[in-house]
């Protein structure tokens, strides 16, 4: 049996004016799991993010944040929040600001250890107005710091990130998640999130279409695994022939099978014996994953 | 105490960006330049060079208190909500009442630096030329006191339409309409349907309490009605001969109460 979960969402409805922009969503949320939330613009995710804070009322379904309501204060106490291109006054440096949130929270943290932590040390004195994106970034990410909480919720954490920074970023979810927060990731930056969490759900045009670990969602959408051979000497064509393959270059075929006979056409690979030298796996990745579920019509 | 929290960024904020260096010049510069300029009837009158000096700035503080009363506000909600900062701190554990509360007072205490050292130094400065008696000392006391009540007004206001328009801008412009509103239009307004009326009812039992209903006007009725010299050298003491002497104040003190319980009311519908 598992914990009750962190976060949980069921059959959440939120209308814009007639519109509906979120169709029965169903979430639940861990202590310790990362999840990718994907999706593309105008998906709901930023919309599904603002219900769980309480900034928005949504006509129908719960949302219950360890047992508490959205807006309450309880939940907001076990939240943490970083906003898309996240923003704060200019005129404050990055050290007031955070100490500002602290007070706000009732914490008592270290603060000029958070901001070395987030790599701010040298600019934690001066004005936020002088900082660049990234830095207001990593700002953002301290004050996501502040207080160990239940629940993270990351609106595109990396965006405006140079690389490394984006490594140091995935670091410290990673050492959120090992404390038992729930970390939630909304991201378009799939190659990123697909090493980088433990489940991922998938929304489109307001409704939830998948959500599985990666493998888990491989299988379900039953995308063809690539086997890529390199064929010995002038073998390709007839190669090419024998397993039904395509040529794509001087020396190599290309594959496509189901999951599931990926075995028996290796073991039939196998029995060519010396004509293949070499051979690679390409299992579907998230971003022909995310393509799969994101562009299928609604049934 | 969660709001002393945004009140101590917020006078960062003000202090950083020279705001109360600013508002204080400002409110020094037409105090002293009123003060002097209004000494000439002193004799006429046979009252102390404070008391006209009051009476100058009385009418100065109408028009400049609720101006940066509304300098500061409009940015208040519109401000955040542009930059993007809005979202993030409504999400910490203090509510939205507490926010508003800390921006005010952090505001209001800006207006009060501004307004003590503008009319303490036009005051001590008229005291030492002109003479100054125990009924013009209270009179500047009360001309300080009523002018932060007045900014206070303007400052929730400002905070109500903040929250209210769609943009920074929009704000600024709301904001400006409505001290034209409250400080010239209303009183022009006034004025004519007095004119129109003569020596009728609404002159006689209406217009006086219309009058006092407007934040400004009960400022300077507050101002009048307490001071006898005041009144005679601002020409003004027919109108607040008419009122209650309790009627100044209570427009002047129950006006940020209702101002902050609407800008509360319009800040809860707005979404980041």
């Amino acid at each position: 049996m598992r914990d009750e979960p962190i976060l949980k969402i069921s059959s959440l409805d939120k209308f814009r004016g007639k519109t509906q922009v979120l169709h029965g969503i169903d979430l639940e949320l861990y202590a310790g799991e990362r999840l990718a939330l994907l999706g593309h613009n105008g998906a709901g995710k930023s919309t599904l993010i603002k219900s769980v804070l309480g900034l928005i009322n949504a006509e129908g379904g719960t949302i219950s944040i360890c047992g508490a309501r959205p807006g309450t204060g309880a939940a907001r106490v076990a939240t943490a929040f970083l906003p898309e291109a996240v923003s704060f006054h200019p005129a404050l440096t990055g050290f007031e600001q955070l100490k500002t949130f602290a007070r706000l929270s009732g914490e008592k943290p270290d603060i000029a250890a958070l901001l070395q932590r987030v790599g701010l040390g040298e600019a934690m004195h001066r004005r936020i107005g002088a900082y660049s994106k990234g830095m207001r970034q990593r700002l953002g990410l301290a004050q996501v710091l502040l207080g160990r909480p239940k629940l993270a919720l990351l609106d595109e954490p990396t965006s405006g990130l140079d690389p490394i920074s984006r490594q140091d970023l995935y670091a410290i979810i990673d050492e959120l998640a090992a404390q038992g927060t729930a970390v939630l990731i909304a991201s378009h930056a799939l190659t990123e999130v697909e090493a980088r969490t433990d489940r991922i759900a998938i929304m489109r045009k307001g409704s939830k279409v998948a959500d599985d670990t990666l493998a888990g969602l491989s299988a379900q959408a039953g995308l063809p695994v690539k086997l890529r051979l390199r064929a010995s000497g002038d073998q390709a064509d007839r190669i090419a022939l024998e397993t039904g393959g395509r040529r794509i270059n001087g020396a190599s075929v290309e594959i496509l099978c189901t999951p599931q006979d990926k075995m028996a056409e290796l073991r039939r690979i196998a029995a060519l014996g010396d004509a293949v030298v070499d051979i690679d796996m390409v299992p579907p990745r998230l971003d022909d994953l995310y393509r799969h579920y994101s562009n299928e019509e609604l049934n | 105490m969660r709001f002393l929290a945004i009140t101590r960024a917020e006078l960062t904020i003000l202090r950083r960006n020279l705001w109360i260096f600013m508002a204080t010049l400002i409110m020094l510069a037409f105090a002293l330049a009123l003060s002097f300029a209004g000494s000439a009837p002193t004799g006429t009158l046979g009252v102390d060079m404070l008391t006209i000096s009051v009476a100058s700035m009385t009418t100065l503080s109408v028009y400049l208190a609720p101006l940066l009363a509304l300098m500061m506000g409009f940015d208040a909600i519109a401000g955040d909500r542009d930059r993007g900062s809005l979202a993030l701190l409504l999400t910490y554990p203090a509510g939205r009442g507490e926010l508003l509360a800390g921006k005010f007072l952090a505001h209001l205490a800006a207006l009060t630096i501004a307004m003590v050292i503008g009319f303490g130094a036009a005051g001590a400065i008229a005291a030492w030329f002109g003479g100054a008696g125990a009924e013009s000392l209270l009179a500047l006391a009360r001309l300080v006191l009523t002018s932060i009540l007045l900014g206070a007004v303007f400052l929730v206001l400002g905070y109500a339409i903040s929250a209210l328009a769609n943009s920074t801008t929009a704000a600024a412009g709301l904001s400006a309409g409505l001290w034209l509103v409250f400080v010239v239009l209303f009183d022009l307004a006034l004025l004519g349907a007095v004119v129109m009326d003569g020596d009728g009812v609404f002159t006689q039992s209406i217009f006086p309490w219309v009058m006092v209903a407007n934040p400004a006007d009960a400022f300077r009725l507050w101002n009048i009605a307490a001071s006898e010299g005041v009144a005679l050298s601002s020409g003004m003491a027919g109108a607040a001969a008419a009122l209650p002497t309790w009627a100044a104040p209570l427009s002047l003190l129950a006006w940020p109460i209702l101002g902050f319980l609407l800008a509360r009311a319009a800040f809860q519908k707005v979404e980041p």
